[in-house]
């Protein structure tokens, strides 16, 4: 395959030209009503090419390699149709490698049965805990083989592996329906969702909860968020602003996102990093070949770095970071984040608690989205905290916010980061790409919080 | 075609029923970013759903862009022994009331058209701001969908779509905005002065900032707010499936005055060159009209061939095939029929209130009992009957029983939003709004 890549990229008549080509297998498992709802099995295979002629793309994907020589012209074609503003993309040493992931425990090559019966018990737990009406069990595991080659003479080859798994317990009562989840993932280890049982007990003792549960009066709180919520604070509302395609090519947002400015006070970094091994965003190289690193996008309240694909680096003048990713070969590469998180600080869960007169800690994630500028995202669980104690269960409640004004309200941050693996991520049509976030407890003064 | 029913011989052999779905198609997308031509894609894919019962259990397989029926039927029968009961039959059908949804003009359209179709979008509503930085998708495709299972019924209908979508983002400072709005169906879109004047109209009632305060107030959603606030909590409950496990909070109302008289609600496959339309659904089942809602009665629920069994009902022809899964009850096109208010007499009747264009993260809220709560991306702040102003930091948040159970109107002029709901605006007394104090 190799030398087939190396042969027909080399003899067009583009700029850069770079293919992928992809097997993958997958297992889903869903529960619904009870009970076993559903056990399919997915495998598919294709592969595209990309053609970059006088800065514009063509992209073409396909299902069968046999004919590559043509989508490589029909992506030239494109290509040239497109052109517009050149850039010079930054030359890079080419690199062959294939790359092995050692997987721990591969749910790939674990049997259906063992999977139901795990599956089976959480269930069990879920549906005779008292007031649930239903529960919800949402299962994939993925093994991904992706080839990478490019005009350049990078030839990669490399295995990704992926789990994910949801849990909802909906409980209801008087009318009302609620519910709790638990999201979990894994680079497609399957012991990292096995022996939940205790925590699965307390997602339906908590939906159960929740029916009793007052509504928060919506308006302004000091909030304080626990390591998940707060993860999904720095993936939604600061990490994806650091994504150069939103950034190049809009002169007012590069004078906001102007390297060097500060954003927070000194205690607050934030990082992405796919270097760290073991977890979901993590790889050795990007879907154009370059290598992972890790990116300190704020250091010490100050803007310091950004996420770029090649193209996004090469037009700021600035470094590439391999943070340009597919979701698969039906989708070109487009700059996503990998492992997002804020650093630990120094301050103790108890000394953030105990100067609040009136606020809210909202825990656990349920969906999260932005707009760049105005985030909005939701929380699984949240409780009154009143004179600097907690006060009781809320139901979940929504948080918005503007990012930059929020960034400076984040008045400390805890010692204890914790990485959540139970995300995914969307955007440009292209969801859920595997990520990780997370964080230490922060506090948050003045943010807006939905409610009745 | 004919190794359609190759496959089937051969699934046949191994299963005592069985049912081959099958998906070629071809789609060209020509994007351009922040006003400029950026990348032209064209895809290219076949997929194969194979459903087999073996040992009155159901197993599913599902593949792309792979020959080797072999190993598709094999994990079919891998999964039968865990899948649910195979409690229902497949249709015998294999003659359809004709529904359009090809036009011919669509697979002749060049990739040049298409660019020259996003060039005057751009250059129109850059006429009227000239800072705004564009995101324009002009998308065109046509597929070949055919279904055969081993009682005989066999299904096959070309299709055609097209679509541009147009994003608008202004910045000043730290200060963004946002607008959006789209135009899809089956035929060609030969003309961009609608989807630009719905746009112009945007950025005009966003020109000026203005501030409200936290409280409850009377809010008018429009098309376009109608399809991102309202609908995502709404539609979830009228899954035949949702009603049969009891989560559904409309379960046990049909049959009973949920919502205003004045609202009247339809699920329509048959509606011509729509992008939710087909002569059958994902298991073959014809095509239907099927009201949701009739002035305020809860009238259906939407069933696939399975969850009817179950229920003890009749398939509605709404087996829907998402991506890589086995078909579930899902809706097509959403209609809510028209009412008399017109938009401006709904304005000037209010004291104070919102207009609510768009609300990001509406279905992060508890979707089960009919809860949302959104950010207002996009929203016009009304006084004495006036609109003043658009309105940031704020959320909206409220329950879609209680909203829609009184509404104050229904507009006089529904329009596609999304290609798939054809929608008024509505005029709803009381929600909850927050914002920065």
């Amino acid at each position: 395959m190799r030398e087939q890549f190396a042969g027909i990229l080399s003899r067009c008549s583009a700029d850069y030209v770079e293919s992928r080509f992809e097997q993958s297998q997958a297992t889903q498992i869903s529960y619904r009503g009870g009970k076993l709802e559903e056990v399919s099995r997915t495998y598919s295979s294709g592969g595209n090419v990309r053609a970059l002629v006088k800065g514009g793309w063509g992209f073409a994907c396909f299902n069968s390699v046999d004919r590559l020589g043509s989508y490589v012209d029909l992506a030239v074609k494109q290509a040239k149709l497109t052109r517009g503003e050149e850039f010079a993309i930054p030359s890079m040493e080419p690199v062959v490698d294939m790359v092995e992931a050692p997987v721990k425990d591969n749910a790939a090559d674990t049997p259906l049965v063992k999977k139901k019966q795990l599956f089976d018990e959480y269930n069990d737990i879920i549906l005779t805990s008292p007031q649930i009406q239903d529960s919800r069990i949402s299962y994939r595991d993925v093994n991904r083989k992706v080839i990478f080659a490019n005009s350049a003479g990078s030839y990669i080859e490399q295995n990704k592996p992926d789990l994910t798994l949801r849990l909802t317990a909906i409980a209801q009562g008087n009318g009302e329906i609620q519910q709790a989840g638990l999201s979990l993932g894994s680079v497609g280890d399957f012991s990292a969702i096995e022996n939940l049982h205790d925590e699965v007990k307390e997602v339906a003792k908590r939906a159960a909860a929740l029916l009793h549960a007052p509504q928060a009066k919506g308006g302004e709180y000091t909030v304080i968020l626990d390591p998940i919520l707060a993860g999904v604070f720095a993936h939604e509302a600061f990490g994806h602003l650091s994504e150069a395609d939103f950034v190049y090519q809009n002169e007012p947002l590069k004078q906001v996102m102007v390297l060097g400015k500060r954003f927070g006070g000194k205690h607050l970094n934030i990082v992405d990093d796919a270097t760290i091994p073991g977890l979901r965003g993590s790889y050795k190289y990007d879907d154009e070949g370059t290598p992972a690193s890790k990116t300190y996008l704020i250091h010490e309240g100050i803007l310091v770095g950004r996420l770029h694909s090649r193209e996004t680096a090469a037009r700021m003048g600035e470094k590439p970071t391999g943070n340009a990713r597919a979701i698969n070969y039906l989708f070109p590469p487009i700059v996503r984040m990998t492992n997002t998180f804020i650093e630990s600080g120094g301050a103790s869960f108890e000394e953030m608690l105990g100067e609040i007169k009136e606020g809210v800690y909202v825990r656990n994630w349920y969906g999260g989205m932005t707009s760049l500028e105005m985030f909005t995202f939701s929380a699984g669980e949240a409780y009154m905290i009143q004179n600097g104690k907690l006060a009781g269960l809320l139901r979940p409640v929504v948080l918005t916010g503007n990012v930059f004004v929020t960034l400076s309200n984040i008045d400390a941050i805890g010692s204890d980061l914790d990485m959540n693996q139970g995300g995914g991520c969307g955007k440009g049509g292209q969801f859920p790409l595997p990520v990780s976030n997370g964080s230490p407890h922060i506090r948050i003064r003045h943010c807006v919080v939905g409610g009745r | 075609m004919d190794d359609l029913l190759r496959i089937l011989d051969f699934v046949q052999k191994r299963a005592e029923q069985a049912e081959v779905f099958r998906v070629s198609s071809q789609t060209v997308s020509v994007d351009f970013e922040a006003n400029r031509l950026k990348q032209t894609q064209y895809r290219e894919s076949t997929s194969v759903a194979l459903r087999i019962f073996k040992k009155g259990k159901v197993g599913f397989a599902f593949g792309s862009g792979v020959n080797d029926v072999a190993t598709l039927v094999a994990m079919a029968v891998e999964t039968a022994p865990f899948g649910p009961s195979a409690n229902f039959e497949f249709p015998s059908l294999n003659d359809y009331a004709d529904v359009a949804v090809f036009d011919s003009e669509v697979p002749k359209i060049a990739m040049e058209q298409m660019a020259e179709l996003g060039s005057q979008l751009i250059a129109k509503v850059k006429e009227h701001t000239p800072e705004l930085l564009c995101d324009v998708e002009v998308t065109k495709g046509v597929s070949s969908v055919h279904l055969v299972n081993s009682r005989g019924g066999e299904a096959r209908w070309d299709r055609s779509f097209f679509a541009i979508n147009l994003e608008g983002m202004l910045t000043k400072g730290t200060d963004m905005l946002f607008v959006e709005d789209s135009e899809g169906s089956c035929r060609f879109i030969t003309g961009v002065n609608i989807l630009a004047n719905r746009l112009i109209r945007q950025l005009e009632l966003a020109k000026r900032k203005t501030a409200i305060s936290t409280k409850q107030l009377p809010i008018i959603f429009t098309p376009q707010g109608v399809a991102s606030a309202l609908l995502p909590p709404l539609l979830f409950a009228f899954s035949g499936k949702a009603a049969l496990e009891g989560t559904s909070w409309l379960k046990d109302k049909l049959g009973e005055r949920v919502f205003d008289t004045k609202l009247t609600i339809w699920d329509d496959a048959t509606l011509p060159y729509r992008l939710g339309s087909c002569p059958c659904d994902g298991e073959g089942v014809p095509s239907q009209r099927i009201p949701l809602v009739t002035k305020g009665e809860v009238t259906s629920f939407l069933y696939d061939l399975q969850t009817a069994a179950l229920a003890g009902k009749k398939s509605t022809g709404s087996g829907r095939r998402l991506g890589d899964r086995p078909p579930v009850p899902n809706i097509s096109s959403v209609v809510i029929d028209e009412g008399k208010e017109r938009f401006e007499d709904m304005v000037k009747d209010m004291r104070e209130g919102l207009i609510v264009e768009r609300l990001i993260g509406a279905e992060q809220g508890n979707l089960l009992n009919g809860d949302f709560s959104g950010n207002v991306l996009l929203g016009y702040r009304v006084a004495d009957g006036n609109i003043v102003g658009r309105v940031k930091d704020t959320m909206v948040s409220g329950n879609v029983y209680q909203v829609l159970k009184e509404i104050i109107g229904v507009g006089n002029e529904a329009r596609w939003v999304d290609g798939v709901f054809l929608v008024p605006h509505l005029y709803c007394p009381i929600l909850s709004v927050a914002t920065k104090t």
